[in-house]
């Protein structure tokens, strides 16, 4: 397919990689936001293509491992009611929440129901008027517009039987959240180009300036991901700190205008717990006051409560670049994809499922 | 979660921007596209398509630049 197929050359990869090894004179930790990222890197040996002197940390980027297990909860018991048709996309399903998931319920009968897009919930709560549809509205600024567009549909449809439970993240929030540990060893970072097509590059300048860190927008494909830690050493070894836009093919500088509109009109900024993480200021959206009446958590009165995490799961210092997925006790023995202690192991984009899924546990070993 | 792929626009139906419907191609596969948040898309046009939406055009010109560089790291490699 044009735009996949030849990002993922082979020989351009390696020459990439050997340029990357011609211009680092010293070690060098880079974080990848992007879950999406973290996949691609694992799945085709990117980080074992680089010199042993660059190190790649995984960042919080997945929406799924980060939503915390109250919302889950909610879900969970929202999904158990009769009159409920609860949709969301397939990898919240099988999140662990305090007791079960989400196919817990399905199996002991709930209507629980996967789809590929908000639209396709909202097309359901049309065509069930007696049934309540709530859809689990996840993600980061990349969906925000989606689920956006479902519930300003719903509201001019005037469907009124559908709701979201909305469980949203900003992704630059988090980044400063790493940035101003005292524990952070991220020097650069590859930031999210999906979430960029939304937003443009601007909410990252503030955060080059205070912590001088170069940030480089990068896409998803192999060389995409090259490209970009090129890019980010290039900064490095210079000594100078931007943003650079190394996805230009998809981001433009100031974002999507429409799809910001519509995120501004449905959503407000708000504080968010973050799986593993904690409460980060500023880091989610809720649905404004003019769309309150869309919102599962007040429609279903589930609103306000908070759960203690599992002690074993190591997934916030794996979300945090502190901990390599194998450095956890529990990784492939008590925790794994079919029995995960956290969402890392469920997503597919999760750190911890893409080393167990390609590494079989090993180390990363440099071939290049 | 933040999979958007490519895709090419091969039939744009609805006038009005906010319901504006694309049929786009991916491989093999054609699916219809809420077009909404690209209303400078026409027929022919690459999208990178999440969740049922378009959410940017593709710059032809932009996505060549990679391709450019490594050219350019080919030619200055001294031969042999």
């Amino acid at each position: 397919m044009k735009y996949l197929d030849e990002y993922r050359d082979a020989d351009a990869a390696r020459k990439l990689a050997k340029q990357i090894a011609n211009i680092s004179t010293q070690p060098w930790t880079i974080m990848e936001v992007c879950g999406g990222q973290t996949h691609a890197i694992v799945r085709f040996g990117i980080d074992q293509l680089l010199p042993p002197n660059i190190t790649l940390v995984h960042g919080p980027g997945c929406p799924v491992c980060v939503t915390p297990v109250e919302i889950i909860d909610q879900a969970i018991e929202i999904a158990g009611r009769s009159s409920v048709i609860f949709t969301s996309f397939g990898d919240m399903l099988r999140v662990p929440g305090t007791v079960e998931d989400l196919l817990s319920v399905k199996a002991r009968g709930g209507d629980v129901r996967m789809v590929y897009s908000p639209m396709d919930a909202l097309a359901m709560a049309r065509a069930n008027p007696d049934r309540e549809v709530v859809f689990f509205a996840v993600g980061f600024e990349t969906t925000a517009p989606a689920n956006a567009m479902a519930v300003a549909e719903a509201r001019r449809q005037q469907i009124t039987n559908f709701s979201i439970l909305v469980s949203h993240v900003l992704v630059p929030p988090a980044m400063e959240a790493i940035l101003s540990s005292p524990r952070c060893r991220v020097q650069g970072f590859l930031a999210a180009g999906h979430v960029c097509t939304i937003m443009g590059s601007s909410e990252y300048a503030p955060l080059v300036q205070k912590y001088h860190v170069p940030i480089v927008i990068t896409g998803f494909e192999p060389l995409d991901i090259l490209d970009g830690i090129r890019r980010c050493i290039e900064q490095l070894e210079d000594g100078r700190a931007e943003v650079e836009n190394a996805y230009a093919r998809a981001v433009f500088l100031e974002g999507n205008r429409p799809a910001q509109a519509l995120i501004a009109d449905v959503f407000r900024v708000v504080h968010r717990r973050w799986r593993g993480i904690g409460e980060i200021p500023q880091s989610g959206l809720a649905l404004s006051e003019k769309y309150a009446e869309f919102d599962a958590e007040l429609r279903f009165g589930v609103a306000g409560r908070t759960v203690e995490e599992s002690s074993e799961c190591l997934s916030g210092l794996v979300l945090q670049g502190l901990k390599k997925p194998q450095e956890c006790p529990a990784f492939g023995t008590r925790c794994t994809p079919d029995r995960p202690l956290g969402a890392t192991m469920v997503s597919a984009e999760g750190a911890c499922a893409a080393y167990y899924r390609y590494r079989h546990f090993s180390e990363p070993n440099y071939v290049g | 979660m933040c999979l958007a792929v490519p895709g090419q626009i091969i039939q744009i139906e609805g006038d009005q921007p906010e319901a504006r419907v694309g049929r786009v191609r991916f491989g093999g596969i054609v699916k219809d596209v809420n077009l909404a948040f690209v209303p400078e898309a026409r027929q022919g046009d690459y999208v990178l398509v999440h969740v049922g939406f378009a959410i940017s055009r593709i710059d032809e010109a932009e996505a060549a630049r990679v391709f450019a560089y490594l050219k350019e790291i080919d030619s200055d490699e001294i031969p042999g």
